[in-house]
């Protein structure tokens, strides 16, 4: 099965891919009816605005204190979970974390590997390079099954097929699965992927999961999911291979609960997820179930950077929820593909720039209005529009800052800057803006009909007759005259 | 007297009126009327001359030199304490919110920056929360809509206020329209930026507006007006039709002429 890295698309041509995207009819349909549907599921999770506000203060703060000793929290999970007999793996680089799995997957001579939804495998372009080793990775997450089968990338990061309709799936289960006939009943649909995985599950030589938490103090990986399918991943196997971000560490097990229920309610609306599991070492001697192995490969991937940059650092509090794609008025309209990165939405654009550097990315942190939304609805309380502006700012002005992040100053225009040092000029002397306002006011009848992109779907903006200053002088005027 | 007569706020007896580029240049109008709504408080209302823009075009558009240099221009325009009375959300929250973070690391202008950022009022929530805005409705029975920019709801938390206005007016109705709190999708450069997908945002927030059959929009930002009734307008002139679609005015101005009966 062929798996083409999506993660990866240029950011130059982001605004082609947003234009396809809003002219597709169905794909704007599906998405903002997924969306609304996601927004009013969080909401009925959160019926006390007080209560809302007192737990995302508190995951904030949890998040904020664990990323505030990152260094020592590692430090004591590896030495935990070396202790609990997981094997830990640091990888600097995608290709770090690609070449430690290979190296576990050929050392057990693996041949099938079942899979758990994990983004960060998504980061690393995981299944694209197994397969080149000749090795199959199968996802078993039923949205990541159904995107791999159709030779996609995930559109969301909670739920990867949502921009596939029932139809789409129903027909690409028929041509993709031997002996599948087309069906648009979606509990036939889902025991047909069941039947197909429930046969991996046994044969595969090695299960692969992500991570949602990493406990320091206990050396635990909390691994949330609904299916079913990340327990069947990490104990089925012989060999457990979790991947996630540095970023993920919280010291102590009783900082889980506040990140957990924040993360499913704000996610999918759930009270909680199905299944919990907590992972804290292979199978013991007298135990019946799990892995002989287990492995834990912990990325960085551009998050260090994040890290040593106070403000940018509040980036990596993120729990990979989605709720502000869910809100986001731009990733409604333009899905999880246009954006071109393993990310999508606000949180993707915020990330990105750290894992793939700003001259791929400078694009997408422009494609917000700064409503917003995102910021309000976020659980752990990122300024995620105070992060885009600073991003902005370090892609054009190429100012050096005290820790410049890659890719600064790859935006710079000359023209642009010009023309904004152009603006400053205008509206930094009060004598110039009386001047050239009372020019565009008197002049009004030249203005260009034609404003660029302004005017591609609106009507030109024309200055007023009299500005409000001359309205007031003139009203004064008038009671000086009649006084 | 009680404790919370001597906490209710009096009247001030002057104050400063920041009327925001925008509204200098494009719709003068609004601000003329959110004077006179101020001056028949008995509020004497000082305009500056030497105000120019609060700098929000270039800080979203992550300019952050030039933003500074025409925000440092706006800290000086206020000796006195009065309040500064903003009428729109998106700049108000650009004064209360973000001039703090432009001149964080310049102690001298960041203590003006956070003086100011005090005295900073939406002027919906000055209507409501200082003035105590009660006026007779003089107007005939209608329905309208109110959009809330995204500014003024998150940032300000003046959407409450300007409906508060309008439901204090007993001919007026304010409909409800789907998705209240979405983005119109003009966010300053991005609508130059990103045209298809502005564009996409403009033509859903027009039709939930025209599909609560309300007579006309209402908003307390010219922001967020020129780009919905521009769009309106683009597409009557497409239409070719010679009434428009979706007829909108700033709160003041409706607030103005409901309440006084004329317009000047």
């Amino acid at each position: 099965m062929k798996a083409a890295p999506l993660n990866h698309l240029p950011g130059a041509q982001f605004a082609d891919r947003a234009d396809a995207a809003v002219n597709d009819p169905a794909l704007r349909t599906s998405f903002r009816g997924a969306m609304d549907f996601l927004q009013a599921k969080r909401l009925a999770q959160f019926p006390d605005a007080i209560e809302l506000e007192n737990l995302r203060r508190e995951a904030e703060a949890i998040r904020r204190y664990s990323l505030s000793r990152l260094p020592e929290l590692l430090e004591q999970l590896e030495r935990k979970l070396t202790a609990n007999g997981i094997v830990v793996h640091w990888a600097e680089t995608p290709a770090d974390a690609n070449r430690i799995m290979l190296d576990i997957a050929r050392r057990h001579s693996a041949r099938l590997m079942i899979k758990g939804k994990s983004m960060v495998s998504e980061e690393v372009g995981f299944n694209h390079e197994m397969e080149a080793a000749g090795i199959e990775a199968l996802e078993s997450d039923m949205g990541e099954f159904i995107v791999q089968l159709a030779e996609e990338a995930p559109s969301h990061i909670i739920m990867p097929a949502i921009h596939k309709t029932k139809q789409q799936i129903a027909q690409l289960f028929e041509e993709k699965l031997p002996g599948v006939a087309y069906t648009e009943n979606v509990d036939e649909l889902i025991a047909i992927g069941r039947r197909v995985l429930r046969q991996k599950f046994a044969a595969a030589d090695i299960g692969i999961s992500g991570v949602n938490f990493l406990v320091a103090e206990t050396g635990t990986l909390c691994l949330l999911e609904n299916e079913g399918n990340g327990r069947m991943c990490t104990t089925v196997p012989r060999v457990h291979i979790a991947i996630t971000g540095i970023e993920k560490v919280v010291e102590k097990l009783e900082h889980v609960p506040p990140l957990y229920t924040v993360l499913t309610r704000s996610a999918t609306g759930q009270p909680v997820t199905t299944y919990l599991n907590l992972i804290s070492g292979p199978r013991k001697s007298d135990e019946l179930d799990g892995p002989d192995e287990v492995h834990l490969v912990l990325l960085d991937n551009g998050r260090s950077q994040a890290y040593h940059d106070e403000e940018l650092r509040t980036t990596l509090q993120c729990i990979r929820c989605g709720a502000c794609m869910n809100h986001c008025p731009v990733y409604t309209r333009i899905g999880g593909h246009a954006y071109g990165t393993t990310y999508p939405g606000p949180v993707g654009v915020i990330i990105s720039p750290h894992l793939l550097g700003l001259a791929a990315t400078h694009k997408l942190v422009t494609a917000s209005s700064l409503c917003g939304a995102c910021a309000e609805v976020c659980p752990v309380r990122i300024p995620i529009p105070r992060l885009l502006v600073r991003l902005r700012a370090e892609s054009q002005a190429g100012a050096p800052t005290r820790h410049p992040i890659r890719g600064t100053g790859s935006a710079h225009s000359p023209w642009m800057s010009a023309l904004w040092r152009g603006w400053a000029l205008v509206y930094g002397r009060p004598a110039v803006y009386r001047l050239v306002s009372w020019l565009m006011s008197r002049l009004r009848l030249l203005t260009p009909r034609a404003q660029g992109a302004w005017t591609s779907c609106r009507t030109p903006m024309i200055p007023a007759p009299r500005r409000l200053r001359d309205l007031l002088a003139q009203r004064d005027a008038g009671e000086r005259s009649s006084s | 007297m009680n404790a919370l007569a001597r906490s209710a706020p009096t009247l001030p007896t002057d104050v400063y009126f920041f009327a925001t580029c925008l509204v200098d240049q494009f719709a003068p109008e609004a601000g003329f009327d959110a004077i006179r709504l101020l001056e028949r408080e008995g509020i004497r209302v000082h305009f500056p001359p030497d105000q120019t823009c609060c700098g929000q075009p270039a800080y979203t558009s992550g300019y952050l030199d030039e933003a500074r240099a025409v925000a440092r221009r706006q800290l000086d325009l206020f000796p006195e304490p009065w309040p500064i009375v903003v009428p729109s959300g998106s700049c108000a929250g650009m004064m209360r919110h973000h001039y703090v973070e432009l001149f964080a690391e310049d102690p001298p202008l960041l203590a003006k920056a956070a003086a100011l950022a005090e005295r900073v009022h939406e002027l919906t929530n000055f209507l409501v929360d200082v003035v105590g805005f009660q006026h007779q409705d003089q107007g005939a029975a209608c329905t309208v809509v109110l959009h809330t920019s995204c500014h003024a709801r998150r940032e300000m938390g003046s959407h409450l206020s300007s409906r508060a206005l309008l439901d204090g007016l007993a001919q007026v109705t304010v409909a409800t329209q789907a998705r209240p709190e979405e983005c119109c999708g003009f966010g300053g450069t991005f609508a130059l930026r990103h045209p298809t997908i502005s564009g996409a945002m403009v033509e859903d927030k027009l039709k939930a507006l025209v599909d609560t059959g309300a007579s006309q929009v209402v908003s307390a930002d010219c922001g967020c007006l020129m780009n919905i009734l521009g769009h309106a307008a683009h597409g009557d002139l497409q239409a070719g039709k010679a009434e428009p679609s979706m007829p909108g005015e700033h709160i003041a101005s409706f607030l103005w002429r409901r309440t006084a009966g004329a317009r000047s």
